[in-house]
């Protein structure tokens, strides 16, 4: 069953109609973790904006549950969980008075849904006195979990949960995240790290309010064109200036300790590279073959 | 012989009981890109406070370009660039408003206004632009320009808080040439970043747990003592045991 269907979403702002969100179609499964991936800017807080009936598009249709996003707006509200970007909860209120506040608004009770976060909410327990303004960062995205789960909703929407945390505690989110997939609660989520896209079933690689890709992170990445091989020498700086050089390579950049090499189906061979390397001075090459990464994929359809 | 120019010894601010950086001690060479890395709460951004001259240390000492962060804090703010994600440019100026307002402010006369003015733009691919609000760039314009910024004053020093942010993975990557850049020319480079594939773009890079520094090497020299396959496993084994949740 579709938890999630847009179709042809678009969306302008201001005066001077600025694109925000520009011909965007996906449908999500009940039960999928789909991610929005992509930079500031892409469009994927409008997406979810509209999503979570807080937004009008300018055309295009969604549903949620089954619901219209126009005409059901208040029923799909009651189903819904969302955590924004931006810390939204009342930060004069203390953990469990925010928690009980939430609880209250959608008619049910902390007790009620309590095995739904529990993992979440024993973490932050020993501080529920506290004020939520008071806490940090890490907790507060906890405490807003929390918050968006108490009334057990059908899709939850997270956006950009991980942005400016931690890789520690990004890995423990995603951990999270998949205890509550295991419960049947539909999650979209947005992040701008490439690295996490592996971590959804699906996504959705967006630019500029574009969707330039949309499949499983695995078909995304088997259908990468081209043939990629990372390099390291002592100097990267030398190495970069070297590969830039020569306009039969498709395209190199850094990545991590080595550089990929991008090179194209046919043509220029790995040797013809390494030898041009030589010749240009740069020693002591490690050259291999590399596994294609989301990130790459990204990178080849920004060049497109 | 090395010449450097980050000293710190024994750097430590406490906050009532809470000692926020213990006793951190590191040097960073001229010209150097160095990482300075941590999980959220093991004090980067009480650390570069005081190495920015902006908050005083409990004890301990320190030298930024040669600079005594106690007794020479205005000589170290002229001395050195500072970008965050989070504030750097004025988004209801210009690019050139921006521009001439922090060389300003770093004390560059008309002239050396005029001739840099023009060079950064060019450099930028940013001439179009030159009149639009700063609101009114891309995010990744944005952070290359603040770039620009902050070391168009050829500071010794250049600190960058989170630079990345957000961006792209190809403006990411032509960020960090312009790092390269700078650091060629000589300028050292004192850079966080969450992003662990930034971390192996470091010449060498620090890891902040709980208040100290509790690894500091090469990203290769890291990787070895830790034996571990990338930097995300090295930080992942020195974080996880964090006892402070920022």
């Amino acid at each position: 069953m579709e938890s999630v269907n847009a179709e042809s979403l678009r969306k302008t702002y201001g005066r001077e109609k600025l694109l925000a969100v520009d011909d965007v179609s996906f449908s999500v499964s009940k039960g999928e973790i789909f991610g929005l991936i992509g930079p500031d800017g892409a469009g994927k807080t409008s997406v979810f904006r509209i999503l979570t009936t807080l937004l009008l598009p300018d055309s295009g249709t969604a549903t949620v549950d089954g619901l219209d996003i126009i005409k059901d707006y208040e029923r799909i509200r009651k189903r819904i969980g969302y955590m924004p970007g931006r810390f939204s909860l009342y930060t004069d209120l203390s953990v469990e008075e925010n928690l009980d506040f939430f609880a209250t608004v959608f008619g049910t009770t902390v007790e009620e849904n309590y095995d739904l976060i529990r993992d979440i909410y024993i973490q932050i327990e020993p501080f529920k006195k506290r004020r939520a303004g008071k806490l940090s960062g890490g907790m507060k995205q906890k405490l807003a979990l929390c918050c968006a789960l108490i009334h057990k909703p059908e899709v939850l929407f997270l956006d950009e949960p991980t942005t400016g945390v931690d890789p520690v505690s990004r890995k423990e989110f995603w951990e999270m995240l998949k205890r509550l997939k295991m419960q049947g609660i539909t999650i979209l989520v947005s992040t701008p790290y490439m690295d996490e896209a592996t971590l959804c079933d699906r996504i959705a690689l967006m630019q500029r309010g574009h969707i330039l890709s949309i499949d499983t992170p695995q078909r995304i990445i088997n259908a990468f064109p081209d043939h990629l091989f990372a390099v390291k020498t002592g100097d990267m700086y030398g190495l970069l200036r070297a590969l830039q050089s020569n306009k039969n390579i498709t395209d190199s950049y850094a990545f991590g300790e080595y550089a990929h090499v991008v090179l194209p189906p046919s043509g220029i061979s790995p040797e013809d590279v390494q030898a041009y390397l030589q010749q240009q001075g740069v020693a002591g090459i490690e050259w291999r073959k590399a596994d294609v990464t989301i990130e790459d994929c990204f990178i080849k359809l920004l060049k497109v | 012989m090395a010449e450097y120019v980050i000293k710190a010894e024994k750097l430590t601010k406490k906050f009532g009981d809470f000692i926020a950086a213990n006793a951190i001690t590191f040097e960073v060479e001229k010209g150097e890109v160095f990482g300075f890395l941590g999980a959220n709460g093991a004090g980067k951004t009480t650390a570069m406070r005081m190495l920015c001259g902006l908050s005083k240390p409990t004890s301990g000492k320190a030298t930024i370009a040669g600079f005594d962060i106690y007794r020479q804090t205005e000589q170290i703010k002229k001395n050195i660039g500072y970008m965050s994600q989070k504030f750097s440019l004025y988004e209801d100026l210009t690019v050139l408003e921006n521009i001439r307002f922090f060389g300003g402010i770093y004390g560059l006369d008309n002239q050396q206004l005029k001739s840099k003015t023009g060079q950064l733009l060019h450099e930028l691919g940013l001439e179009q632009e030159a009149k639009k609000l700063v609101s009114e760039i891309p995010l990744g314009w944005k952070q290359k320009l603040s770039f620009s910024v902050a070391v168009l004053h050829s500071p010794a020093i250049v600190f960058l808080d989170e630079p990345t942010g957000g961006v792209d993975p190809v403006t990411r990557r032509q960020f960090w040439d312009m790092i390269y850049d700078a650091a060629h020319r000589g300028v050292t480079v004192f850079v966080t970043t969450h992003y662990m594939d930034e971390a192996e773009y470091c010449n060498r890079i620090s890891i902040m747990v709980d208040g100290k520094i509790e690894a500091l090497d090469t990203p290769s020299g890291l990787k070895e003592r830790f034996n571990a396959p990338s930097i995300d496993e090295v930080f992942y084994q020195l974080a996880r045991g964090a006892k402070r949740v920022e």
